[in-house]
C-alpha cells in the first residue's frame, strides 16, 4: 500500500522558483497525470518524486515514509524516461534484470520476474536483442518492463510518448491503460499533451508556471475548469473565451452583441460585473447541425471565414464581437468562405469566468 | 568509376605515409655500408638480423647501448604517466561533462590554452624547476611532465565521450537501485570506454614517442628512454643509421601492440540505441 503525498513542495535554483509549494494527495493504486505547458514544473515534481531533483521546501511521502533526503534507489519507485534510457549495452534481458541484479535478488527469481514481465509486455521473443535492434515502439514497452519487474511502490513516466510517431502513440497509450489495469500500482504520469491526460488519468493534476491550477477527474476538469487556464488547456480545439459585461441579465459580449446568462450561473453575477464567456466549440453548431438537442439555445448569425472537413464533422473559423471564434458544424454539409448561416450556442454548458482573476464563478 | 578513383588516391595517400616508416623498418635489416651507399640500392641485395644481433649483445660486433634498461624506463614512464593522465582525465571529463560549478568555462579553457603552449617552451622552467626538485634524471621527474601533457588532453577527450552519454542513463540506474558510484562503474564507464581506450593510446604514444623534454631531463640509464636512447648511436663523426633503424623498430612495435589491442574499442561504434537520438 503506497500512495504519495506533497505537501507544500517547493523547488528553487537558486532565486528562480520553479515549483511554488504545492500540495497533492495520490491515493494507492491511483493513476494520476500531471499536465501542463513546458516550464510549468511538472517534470521538476516528478523529478522531486524520484529523488532526482533535491527538494527545496515542503514534504513528500511515500506511502507512511517521509523520503525528502531519501536517495532514488531507497524510494522503491521506477521511472520510465522520456528518451527510455535503456542500457545501450545490455540485451533486453539485462536490461530487464538490472535492478533486481542491483538489489541481489537470486538467479532464479531474475529470471522469473523478466520471464513475467516480458510475457506482460510481449517481449518474449525480444530479450536477446540489444536496444539498438529493437523499433520505438519496443523499446518504450522494454522501458516500461523494466519498471515493472521490480514490483515498486509507484511508476513514474515523463513523457513516456512524446519520441513516438501518433499512431505508434495512441497504441502506446491503450497499451499503458491496459498495464495498469494488469500491475495495479500508484502512476504518477507527465505529460504536455492533454489528450494522453483525459485518456489515461483517474485524475488530472493541471500546473502552470509552479501553481497547480486544478486537480481533478478527467470530466471534471474538463466540464467545470476552475479557470481560464485550464479551459483553453484542456480540450482540443481549445475553449472559445469571449470577453463581455454582465448587463440586464445578459452578457454584454464586447462587440455590442448579447447572450443570456446560463440559467445556472445566473444567481451567480451581479450586474456590471466584468465576465469572460466561455463556450466550447462544440456548443457552437449552425441550427440544426448541432450535437442534439440544446436546452439553452442562444441564436446568433455568422459569417464562415473558413471551414476545416474533417469528415464525420467540419471544423468553422467565424468571428463574435470581433474576436475569433472556433465552432463545429456535424452532420454533412459544404460550407464556403463568406457564407452567412444562423448559428446556435448550447448555453447550458458555456462558462462565466470573472475577467479579473480568471477564475469560474461557478460554484466549487 | 568514382570509387575506384577514390580508392587509389587512399592507397597513393596510404603509401605516400607509409614509405619513411617501412624505409626504417627495411635499412634495420640491411647492413650499414647498404644504406649509406651511393648511388643508393632501392632493392635490398642482403637482410641480416646483424643490427639487433649489435643492440642486443649476441653476435660478433656489438654497440654498448643498454637497451633493456631504455625500454624499461620507457615502459615504466610510459605506463605510469598513462594510468595517473587516464585516471585524472577520467574524474575530470565526468566532473565537467557532468556537474556544474563556478568557472568551470574558464578552467575549461585554461586547459586547452594549456595544451596548446609547446611542450619545448616549457623545458628550461621545468629543468630549472626539476633540477632544484632533484628530478632530473629521475623516472619521476618524467612521469610528472607526461601527466601534466596529457592531462588537458585526456580530460577533452573523455569530457566529450561522457557529454554523449545522457544523463537519463545513469539516473535510470539510480533509480534501478544504483548509487551514484554504481551508476557510474556499471552504466557510464562501460558506454565511454571507448573514449578511454582512445584517450589512454594517445596519452600513452605521446609518452612513449616524446624526445625533446626527455633529452634535457635525463642523463643515464636510471632514466633515458628508447627515445632518447637512440642519440647513443650517433658518435663525433660518424652516426650507426643501421643501428638506429633498428632499434627505432624496438621503439615502434610496442606502441603498435598497444594500438591494436585497444584498436577494438576505438572502432566499435557504440550503439547508442538505448535512448531516442
Amino acid at each position: 500500500m503506497a500512495g504519495i503525498t506533497l505537501a507544500g513542495v517547493e523547488k528553487h535554483y537558486g532565486r528562480m522558483r520553479v515549483v511554488h509549494g504545492i500540495d497533492l494527495d495520490i491515493a494507492h493504486e491511483e493513476f494520476v497525470v500531471l499536465v501542463g505547458p513546458s516550464g510549468c514544473g511538472k517534470s521538476t515534481t516528478l523529478r522531486m518524486i524520484a529523488g532526482l531533483e533535491e527538494i527545496t521546501g515542503g514534504e513528500i511521502r511515500i506511502g507512511e515514509r517521509v523520503v525528502n533526503d531519501l536517495p532514488p534507489r531507497k524510494r522503491n519507485i521506477s521511472m520510465v524516461f522520456q528518451n527510455y534510457a535503456l542500457y545501450p549495452h545490455m540485451n533486453v534481458r539485462d536490461n530487464l534484470g538490472f535492478g533486481l541484479k542491483i538489489a541481489g535478488q537470486p538467479q532464479a527469481v531474475i529470471a522469473e520476474r523478466v520471464r513475467e514481465a516480458a510475457e506482460i509486455l510481449g517481449l518474449s521473443e525480444l530479450l536477446d536483442r540489444t536496444p539498438a535492434e529493437l523499433s520505438g515502439g519496443q523499446r518504450q514497452r522494454v522501458a516500461m518492463g523494466r519498471a515493472i519487474v521490480r514490483h515498486p511502490d509507484a511508476f513514474l513516466f515523463d513523457e513516456p510518448l512524446s519520441n513516438l510517431d501518433a499512431k505508434l502513440r495512441g497504441q502506446m497509450r491503450a497499451e499503458i491503460k491496459k498495464l495498469h489495469q494488469k500491475v495495479k500500482t500508484t502512476v504518477v504520469y507527465v505529460t504536455h499533451d492533454q489528450i494522453e491526460a483525459m485518456t489515461l488519468a483517474d485524475r488530472i493534476v493541471v500546473m502552470r508556471d509552479g501553481y497547480i491550477e486544478q486537480v481533478g477527474t478527467p470530466m471534471e476538469v474538463f466540464n467545470h475548469p476552475a479557470n481560464t487556464f485550464v479551459a483553453t488547456f484542456i480540450g482540443s480545439p481549445p475553449m472559445n473565451l469571449l470577453p463581455g459585461r454582465i448587463e440586464g441579465g445578459q452578457v454584454r459580449l464586447a462587440g455590442g452583441e448579447a447572450v443570456p446568462v446560463p440559467a445556472r450561473l445566473a444567481a451567480r453575477v451581479a450586474e456590471g460585473l466584468e465576465v469572460v464567456l466561455g463556450i466550447r466549440p462544440d456548443d457552437i453548431s449552425p441550427v440544426g447541425h448541432g450535437l442534439g438537442e440544446v436546452a439553452e439555445p442562444a441564436d446568433i448569425t455568422l459569417t464562415v471565414s473558413i471551414a476545416e472537413p474533417l469528415g464525420m464533422e467540419s471544423l468553422i473559423y467565424t468571428t463574435i464581437a470581433g474576436q475569433e471564434v472556433q465552432a463545429k458544424l456535424y452532420g454533412p454539409r459544404i460550407v464556403g468562405p463568406g457564407e452567412v448561416l444562423p448559428f446556435r450556442l448550447a448555453l447550458e454548458r458555456a462558462h462565466l469566468f470573472d475577467a479579473e482573476t480568471g477564475d469560474t464563478l461557478e460554484a466549487r | 568509376m568514382q570509387s575506384v578513383a577514390l580508392w587509389f588516391a587512399t592507397f597513393l595517400l596510404m603509401v605516400i605515409m607509409s614509405v619513411p616508416g617501412l624505409w626504417v623498418v627495411l635499412s634495420a635489416f640491411r647492413p650499414n655500408r647498404e644504406i649509406l651507399a651511393k648511388p643508393p640500392v632501392w632493392v635490398p641485395t642482403e637482410l641480416t638480423l646483424a643490427n639487433f644481433g649489435k643492440i642486443f649483445g649476441f653476435g660478433s660486433e656489438q654497440v654498448g647501448i643498454p637497451v633493456t634498461s631504455y625500454f624499461m624506463n620507457s615502459m615504466i614512464i610510459a605506463l605510469t604517466s598513462t594510468v595517473i593522465a587516464l585516471i585524472i582525465g577520467m574524474a575530470g571529463g565526468y566532473a565537467f561533462a557532468r556537474y556544474r560549478f563556478r568557472f568551470k568555462g574558464g578552467i575549461f579553457l585554461g586547459l586547452m590554452l594549456f595544451r596548446a603552449v609547446p611542450g619545448i617552451a616549457l623545458s628550461l622552467p621545468i629543468f630549472m624547476i626539476w633540477s632544484r626538485l632533484g628530478l632530473i634524471d629521475a623516472k619521476m621527474g618524467l612521469i610528472i611532465v607526461y601527466v601534466s601533457l596529457n592531462v588537458p588532453f585526456t580530460i577533452w577527450l573523455i569530457d566529450g565521450f561522457f557529454r554523449q552519454i545522457p544523463m537519463s542513463l545513469s539516473e535510470a540506474a539510480q533509480v534501478d537501485g544504483c548509487t551514484r558510484w554504481q551508476a557510474f562503474w556499471k552504466i557510464e564507464f562501460p558506454l565511454a570506454r571507448s573514449g578511454i581506450a582512445a584517450a589512454g593510446v594517445f596519452a600513452f604514444l605521446t609518452s612513449w614517442n616524446e624526445f625533446a623534454l626527455a633529452s634535457q631531463l635525463t642523463r643515464s640509464t636510471d632514466s633515458k628512454t628508447l627515445p632518447v636512447g637512440l642519440m647513443d648511436f650517433t658518435a663525433q663523426f660518424t652516426i650507426d643509421w643501421a643501428g638506429m633503424c633498428a632499434m627505432a623498430v624496438i621503439i615502434i612495435i610496442p606502441a603498435l601492440i598497444m594500438t591494436f589491442l585497444v584498436q577494438k574499442h576505438l572502432i566499435a561504434g557504440l550503439t547508442f540505441g538505448g535512448v531516442k537520438g
